[in-house]
């Protein structure tokens, strides 16, 4: 495989540093991808969404701070550390402060176990697909406590309409990532991501190799944007109907705190489903003959860009069909979950371990 | 309004009553949660306050509470001369003023018995179907926006501000236009209104078909409008309803065919009402659709205006407005097609004074909300999100 | 009257026509007709009727009164009276039009709703009552629908003083 020797030994020096007992560089380790994904959640995703709504809808978008508005997001950062922290009096004042902290703790959990590369890994679990789909979960308790927390009725509703929602997308997201989990026959993520690795480039990928696994493709795609809250599944923050959902009375921030936290999961689940069905930090360009475009592209620098340009991918396109498409009803999205997408994953899950045993 | 309280899924039983005690067993307690939706609100398009029970996510019962807005128009109408009035006529529906303009001017006119000009009469026709165009903008561009889609505003408003320049140039006011006045314009139009307008049509028809792409034709908003809030036509007729909601509900009723006024009988347009193949009659979608159908007729008259209008160099178009308006002991009602349907005024004069003694505003929206209640029952949140919107209210006229 | 009725133009014939079926049928219960060019209507006497009447308009298959199109209160100072203005309109079958007035005193006075038989006039007679202060009898919720419900005085009234301070506000500018 493509990993690099010179760099494991520096990142596996680098975790063995420790001062004391404490190991201060393997949480070095861990936090360089999770520092750059907060960056850039911060700074590019609310910058980039921005500007997409923007060019898509035939206006420029912030232009006033800096060139062509790229400093836009420090200005807001700026603008939200400056603003009061309210809690509202009748607010259960515990759950209020930390359900933001939940929300942010969920979000950026998986990303232990998400390869940004050959090395670059928070924690190679052997078990890491189930724990990153595990995990997500407690963005329900902490959209729970938000909802519950703020003591306002749209919140509420809000936080009961997204609970069921999670719970209830989580079973085809789940059935569809077990279908890759089957074709690699691992729940390793840094192992489904080297399965997917090869001289042919994208011919390698799940997607591309097995002619079912766009099925779970598509259904773990509609999922996620269901359990990040995204259009056409925004019916938990639902702005026309519930002023803004479970977040209503945040300001400040701690709503600072629960964006970030979307744009998190939002990446993470873009993440995800390139690991699983379009090979992770594995470069996407073929070896053609004596053009060796694949050895090229491959590397643990080349690996963290080529995930992150398949996340951004994701991102773009839920930002497109935010932009595009109105949002569905509430008994509109759970018919499509308990209707459409679970039989559809069981029938793919079904047609996926056939053609495991076949081949 | 229904008694508040326990929801009747709620029932105590005895189950057991041995000697000394009684065993009582206890469904969970469900109550009804009054959610007071308004007046700030982002889907109550100003300060329309709704009252809602909920059982859930379902509406038992909704009642609109208006009169946050109210500016007391008729009490202003008793004071000022009659052609004070019309500045007021541009608050109560600020999104289609020159409509409101024109059913209170030819109003007046009918009391005064006066003869307009052609040329303004023409004029008065282009300006309030561009200005009907501008409003259908808007309401389907917050329908969208209400339902989740947020491009298609944008779009609504790009073109709506075509429209707005347009009438800026002419009026010299944006919204509150003050244009149209008793027996004649405050001006005549600019000497290249033909061409820019002209222009304005030629560049909206593409992007109209486009909008109707983006959202009439989405799958996900014929699921979120298709058999919500259904209206019968006969149920809409009793309510009073007028315009797009009653050709919603499938009458083909309009005052420009119906009870013409001005140069409507000369022109050639169509009345959309939708035939139930893309939507139940009288649902949500019925009346969005007739809006967006709506938008390319007034296209066609305005059209057909340019070509007919008179030219007329150094035209007055302030000539024939009389000096003092005095019209003589009577009573009228007046009334014009608005974009939100039926914008009625009945004036009262006694002949002696300047300034009506009565003037009482028919408000379409005014009639248009007050079916909310009907409506509303038993839907979910969502759907009566989509019933406010595809009424389409203005609250400045609702208020008045 | 031949003459005079030559004299009208074809709408204010219709509407003529249509007074004369109701006239036929409640006698004294209704007035002259007034048949003005621009607004033609008659005026109910016998106020405990209106509500038959009303019925009558919209249910008789000659008439078809189905859409009321503005129901105004108006005051009448030198009459003591306060009345409402009904416009009303067939869609549909005729082309017809027709105004009706009903009165009632000035204190205290009550005119029979016909918000059952028009849902239009629920709001409108809300309205009427909330600037006029006359009482709509049999009306399902008669309250004040435009000014706030703590509101002192009816301000459409000829001779209405604005209150000096609402809520501690100062009132009048």
């Amino acid at each position: 495989m493509s990993s690099s020797p010179s760099l494991n030994t520096w990142s596996d020096a680098l975790s063995g540093f420790s001062i004391g007992w404490f190991p201060l560089g393997l949480v070095i380790v861990a936090a360089i991808p999770l520092v750059f994904i907060a960056l850039y959640a911060l700074t590019y995703g609310v910058y980039g969404e921005r500007k997409i709504s923007a060019f898509m809808q035939d206006r420029l978008g912030p232009m006033e701070v800096g060139f062509w508005g790229i400093l836009q997001t420090l200005a807001d950062i700026l603008k939200l550390l400056q603003k009061e922290d309210i809690v509202p009096t009748v607010a259960d004042k515990f759950l209020f402060v930390i359900g933001p902290g939940i929300l942010f703790v969920g979000s950026f959990l998986a990303f232990a176990v998400l390869p940004f590369g050959p090395a670059f890994i928070g924690a190679d679990l052997n078990v890491g697909l189930f724990y990153a789909v595990g995990i997500v979960a407690i963005e329900a308790v902490g959209i729970l406590a938000v909802g519950w927390g703020s003591n306002n009725k749209w919140a509420l509703y809000g936080a009961v309409r997204s609970v069921a929602q999670i719970v209830s997308y989580e079973i085809p997201a789940s059935i569809a990532l077990l279908c890759a989990a089957m074709l690699a026959g691992t729940l390793s993520m840094q192992q489904i991501t080297m399965m997917q690795a090869g001289p042919g480039g994208f011919m390698h990928w799940f997607l591309f190799t097995n002619p079912i696994a766009w099925l779970p493709f598509l259904i773990y795609f509609i999922s996620s944007l269901a359990e990040t809250n995204r259009a056409p599944f925004d019916i938990p923050e639902a702005e026309s109907e519930l002023v803004a959902g479970y977040f209503t009375e945040y300001s400040g921030m701690k709503f600072a705190v629960i964006f970030l936290a979307e744009y998190g999961s939002m990446f993470m689940v873009s993440a995800i489903i390139s690991i699983a069905f379009l090979g992770g930090w594995t470069s996407p360009l073929p070896n053609i003959g004596g053009l060796e475009l694949n050895t090229m592209t491959s590397g643990p620098v080349w690996g963290a860009f080529w995930i992150i340009m398949k996340g951004f991918f994701f991102i773009f396109v839920q930002m497109w069909l935010r932009w595009t498409l109105p949002r569905l009803r509430v008994d509109q999205l759970m018919y499509l979950c308990w209707k459409v997408l679970t039989p559809f994953s069981l029938v793919s899950f079904v047609l996926t371990a056939i053609w495991v045993i076949n081949h | 309004m229904q008694e508040l309280g326990k929801a009747e899924t709620n029932s105590t039983r005895i189950i057991r009553q041995d000697d000394k005690r009684v065993i009582i067993e206890k469904d969970l307690d469900t109550e009804y949660m009054v959610l007071s939706m308004g007046p700030q609100h982002p889907s109550t398009h100003g300060v329309l306050r709704l009252e809602c029970i909920t059982d859930g996510e379902v509406v038992v019962e909704a009642e609109p509470y208006l009169g946050y807005l109210h500016r007391c128009f008729e009490k202003y109408c008793e004071k000022v001369d009659y052609p004070a009035i019309v500045p007021y006529t541009d608050r109560m529906d600020y999104l289609a003023g020159m409509n409101s303009e024109l059913a209170y001017c030819i109003t007046v006119e009918k009391l005064l018995d006066i003869e307009i000009p052609r040329r303004v009469e023409f004029i008065r026709v282009i300006v309030s179907e561009l200005n009907r165009i501008a409003s259908h903008l808007v309401a389907i561009g917050t329908y969208a926006i209400d339902l989740g889609a947020f491009t298609p505003f944008l779009f609504c408003f790009r073109d709506r501000e075509h429209i707005m320049s347009l009438l800026e140039w002419i009026s010299g006011a944006r919204m509150l236009y003050n244009y149209i006045w008793i027996g004649g314009l405050a001006y005549d139009v600019p000497a290249d209104f033909k061409t820019r307008v002209a222009e304005f049509v030629t560049y909206f028809r593409p992007k109209a078909k486009e909008l109707y792409q983006l959202l009439t034709e989405n799958e996900i908003f014929v699921k979120r409008t298709y058999d919500i809030g259904i209206m019968p036509a006969d149920v809409a007729i009793n309510y009073g309803w007028s315009g797009p909601m009653l050709r919603g509900s499938g009458v083909k009723w309009d005052l420009r065919r119906n009870d013409p006024y001005s140069v409507y009988p000369e022109l050639d347009f169509d009345v959309p009402v939708p035939d139930g193949k893309f939507s139940v009659v009288g649902d949500c979608l019925s009346r969005h659709l007739v809006r967006a159908l709506e938008m390319e007729e007034s296209l066609k008259i305005i059209e057909q205006c340019l070509d007919k209008m008179p030219e007329e160099p150094n035209f007055n178009s302030r000539a024939l407005i009389p000096k003092k308006i005095r019209p003589k002991a009577g009573e009228v009602y007046g009334r014009a097609e608005n974009p939100r349907g039926e914008l009625g005024y009945y004036i009262v004069s006694d002949g002696k004074s300047t300034s009506p003694l009565r003037c009482k505003a028919r408000s379409s929206c005014f009639v248009n909300l007050s079916a909310m209640k009907d409506l509303s029952k038993g839907q979910l949140i969502p759907d009566l999100v989509a019933i406010i919107g595809s009424i389409d209210i203005v609250l400045g006229e609702v208020d008045r | 009257m031949e003459e005079a009725a030559n004299q009208m133009s074809p709408a204010v014939q219709q509407s003529k026509a249509a007074y004369d079926n109701i006239k036929e049928r409640f006698g004294d219960a209704i007035s002259e007709f007034d048949a003005n060019p621009t607004m033609p209507f008659f005026e109910v006497l016998d106020v405990s009727r209106w509500v038959d009447i009303a019925l009558y308009m919209r249910d008789n298959s000659l008439l078809q009164f189905n859409y009321l199109a503005c129901l105004s209160g108006v005051d009448y100072p030198e009459e003591q009276k306060l009345g409402i203005v009904c416009n009303f309109e067939c869609i549909g079958k005729y082309t017809h039009k027709i105004a009706v007035k009903v009165k009632c005193p000035r204190d205290g006075g009550s005119i029979p709703s016909v918000s059952c038989v028009w849902h239009t006039a629920n709001w409108h007679e809300r309205e009427a009552y909330d600037m006029y202060g006359m009482v709509f009898e049999g009306h399902p919720d008669l309250r004040r629908i435009l000014c706030p419900e703590d509101w002192t005085g009816f301000p459409l009234r000829k001779d209405y003083q604005v209150q000096e301070t609402y809520h501690g506000i100062k009132v009048p500018y």
